[in-house]
């Protein structure tokens, strides 16, 4: 059963894994998405909105 | 932050190269691992074993330790317990025999690396420097070994021991199964070296089977328990006793949950905290932002609605005024046409008695 | 080489810093000794002992004591609480330091310190819960150092720097608390790999849970007590703002503590109730476990109350301290007295006096940095050019 996993071990270190990189990706995104879901409000008060701006 | 495409895959690989992307199991609670099917496994019968130490010989011998301060002929090292060290994977400790309560006939017991199904070590190191391997044998790989000794505090058989005198190339050390030895075909060493065939080697269905046999034909001779079996999610190493096994130095309170799944929830709560922590600061910073907004509009109206007040009093009191003045001026004209309305009339009047007197 | 900068205005014969001399020269040929000789030679490390007081005092509460940047900054930044907004640099200073230290204590500790970068760039130990902790400190420290830059450009005169990293603080900010909820919980879950060698009234599934909540708390105390000791010391160093705000400081942090103490008391008799542990209290163990439950974290709750209540301020302070000293002990007893309780003593651990002069080092060397910076750097007052512009 070449790929499948034989130990709890070896299965967690693979998701673990995956989800380690999920995480890296999430973090990094979430500045791009809070531009995009704030990009067209008119008021551009929020500080949030010019620092995103230059991240 | 760049992620090369080789660190991805290498962080992808970080279960190893044999898995593979579209392997299938869904979470770990509805999935049973049940181990290398064809692993080996090594049957410990403590009632066989006689002290001879012949297993620690060739235990050095095979892994090439350092001599011992003490000869291994010399059996006075039996009255004292001793645990595994860097210099021995392997040691025999002696136990009072609970049946008579005294040495005679005493109780033997190797101790040694357990080579768990689900190990512990392997599960805490966090530079994956050991590897449960098809054959049953927990390796470790020195050359990634960063020396943090998390693997020493999770063994729940205390078994991995350190180099502490080593300042530039410590190592962890523990019994390799005699992996390469494996490999090659041949017999761990101790097993090889055992005279009493108190230790037996095979596939671990097989010694399951036989340590099964053997409880089941003596009875009188053993404990209906088989050491390792689920102890931990199961070991590589198994044990058949006539005492039990607490009172030779075996715990029997470590329960049967694998390691790895002692520590799945809270690794399962981290991508979850990663996922919506920057939702709910960032929610309670809106919401603080806004009531900060809120609170400096309310106050910029309030500011407002004062101005407008006192100019509104003002315009008022102006209007009052001017109002004040407009009626006393209309009062003013009304008598002043009224007089001279009067005058009118009292001068048409006076006319008008002056012409009928000269009409007379 | 902070001492030499200081002695220009002041003599350099004060009786800390003779103290501090001799720590310093002491713990430079500990360090020689440790590098040279290996652990074995300065450590009562044993293979049943494998984690000493360079883990439970230096790492666990090191790690700890140093969560004040993330509470402080996350109350000012994310909460709004703008009031409190001079607690912030020296919080962040302190924090900033006190990882810097735990990573330089760590060095000392493991093995192989030149292999501390492995399990990033080599192999990925994703299970391991030190994998976890070991990620989320170093990237905390980046986000501290980030955040604390400010300071450092403003001295440096660098404006334009300063202004774009200023403009990054709130996105740092959420990272920080992101970053610290993982690791301080993660110290904590640590241990949850050995159920069968940390007393059973200490062990608990909840173990993360109490580590980040009491992270709070000693977050929260140290920034209170840290403040105390500045007062003292550096009282010359702060402007009006620093000071006026200070009571108010005082107050709503000492609120604020007591509170999540409350809250912290509960959880914990939670965890008692979750695995029934009750009978263990008679025991021992029981007694020294209800001695840091009753004496420093319900005691210190009430203190701190009252303290609120009658606008006490010395005595708030006072209970900082105690509650520093509970959080110690209950990170001493987790990684220390209550762990291996199965051993008989004789194999038990106690520190060599080399671990104890390694940790002592290791403070001194903080607290001689941090006064370092305080004296030169805009942490205590704001920089006449960027007055009230946060």
């Amino acid at each position: 059963m070449e790929g499948g996993f034989y130990t709890l071990q070896d299965f967690m270190t693979y998701t673990k894994g995956i989800t380690y990189l999920i995480m890296i990706v999430s973090l990094f995104s979430i500045t791009g998405f809070w531009l995009f879901l704030t990009d067209r409000d008119t008021d551009t008060q929020s500080p949030e909105h010019h620092k995103t701006e230059h991240h | 932050m760049s992620l090369t495409r080789r660190r991805f895959l290498g962080w992808i690989g970080a279960a190893g190269a044999s898995t593979v992307l579209g392997s299938s199991a869904d979470a770990s609670s509805t999935v049973h691992f049940k181990g290398y099917a064809d692993s080996f496994a090594i049957l410990h019968d403590i009632t066989l074993c006689v002290g001879c130490r012949a297993c620690e010989t060739a235990c050095n011998k095979v892994n090439e330790l350092p001599p011992p301060d003490l000869p291994f002929k010399d059996l006075t090292v039996l009255n004292q317990k001793r645990r595994t060290t860097a210099k021995a994977f392997t040691v025999v400790n002696r136990f009072e025999n609970a049946k008579t309560g005294s040495l005679s006939p005493a109780v033997f017991v190797k101790k040694q690396c357990n080579h768990c199904l689900e190990p512990a070590c392997a599960s805490a190191c966090f530079v994956k420097a050991f590897k449960k391997t098809p054959e049953g044998a927990v390796s470790y790989d020195h050359s990634v070994c960063v020396g943090c000794r998390y693997c020493m505090v999770a063994c729940p058989f205390e078994i991995p021991s350190y180099e502490y005198d080593n300042a530039f190339s410590p190592r962890v050390m523990k019994c390799t199964m005699c992996h390469p030895r494996i490999l090659q075909g041949q017999l761990p060493g101790c097993v090889e070296a055992c005279p009493k065939e108190a230790i037996s080697f095979g596939k671990r269905k097989d010694i399951l089977n036989i340590a099964r046999e053997r409880i089941k034909k003596h009875p009188e001779r053993y404990l209906d328990h088989i050491y390792g079996e689920t102890e931990m999610g199961g070991t590589s190493w198994l044990y058949i006793s006539g005492v039990p096994f607490e009172q030779i130095g075996m715990r029997e309170d470590l329960g049967i949950t694998p390691a790895p799944e002692l520590t799945s929830g809270a690794l399962g709560a981290v991508p979850i905290v990663v996922g919506l922590w920057p939702v709910l600061l960032t929610g309670i910073y809106a919401i603080s932002q806004r009531k900060e907004k809120v609170s400096a509009e309310e106050q910029a109206l309030a500011v407002a609605e004062a101005v407008e007040k006192t100019q509104a009093l003002a315009k008022q009191k102006l209007t009052g005024e001017l109002e004040k003045a407009k009626k006393d001026a209309l009062k003013d004209k009304d008598s002043a046409i009224k007089q001279a309305v009067k005058k009118a009339l009292d001068d048409a009047a006076a006319a008008i008695v002056k012409q009928e007197a000269s009409n007379v | 080489m902070s001492e030499k900068t200081l002695s220009v205005n002041k003599t350099l014969l004060t009786p800390f810093n003779i103290f501090a001399g001799i720590v310093l020269v002491i713990g430079f040929f500990i360090t020689v000794l440790r590098f040279t000789k290996g652990l074995g030679a300065v450590t009562n490390l044993s293979d049943n002992n494998p984690w000493g007081l360079w883990i439970g005092f230096d790492l666990l509460c090191g790690v700890s004591l140093a969560a004040g940047g993330f509470v402080t900054s996350a109350a000012v930044y994310i909460f709004g609480m703008k009031r409190y907004h001079s607690a912030v640099r020296p919080a962040i200073l302190t924090g900033f330091l006190g990882y810097a230290l735990v990573v330089f204590a760590l060095n000392y500790d493991v093995g192989r310190p030149w292999r501390l970068p492995y399990p990033f760039i080599i192999q990925q130990g994703t299970t391991s819960l030190l994998f976890e902790v070991g990620a989320c400190v170093a990237l905390y420290l980046t986000v501290l150092f980030i955040e604390f830059t400010p300071a450092v450009l403003e001295w440096l005169g660098l404006k334009k720097a300063r202004n774009l990293v200023v403009r990054l603080t709130m996105l740092l900010t959420i990272f920080g608390v992101v970053l610290s909820t993982l690791h301080q919980s993660s110290l904590g879950a640590l241990y949850l790999i050995a159920p069968s060698k940390l007393h059973p009234l200490w062990y608990s599934t909840y173990l993360p849970v109490y580590f980040f909540v009491s992270s709070i708390i000693a977050g929260l105390s140290m920034v209170l007590f840290e403040s105390t000791l500045s007062h003292h010391y550096f009282e010359d160093k702060m402007d009006e703002t620093h000071l006026k705000e200070n009571t108010g400081v005082t107050l709503g942090f000492g609120k604020a503590a007591s509170l999540v103490l409350a809250g912290y008391f509960t959880i914990k008799i939670v965890g008692l109730a979750i695995s029934n542990n009750w009978h263990y209290l008679t025991t021992g163990y029981g007694a020294w476990f209800l001695l840091e439950l009753l004496g420093f974290v319900a005691l210190p709750c009430f203190l701190y109350a009252v303290g609120v209540r009658d606008k006490n301020v010395k005595l708030i302070r006072w209970t900082a301290l105690l509650t520093v000293l509970g959080i110690v002990l209950n990170r001493l007893n987790i990684s220390l007295i209550a762990f291996n309780w199965q051993l008989p003593s004789s194999e038990r651990y106690f520190p060599h006096w080399m671990e104890i002069m390694v940790s002592v080092f290791i403070v001194v060397v903080g607290i001689l940095v941090f006064r370092f910076i305080v004296t030169k750097m805009p942490i205590l007052y704001e920089h006449p050019d960027y007055k009230g512009n946060h």
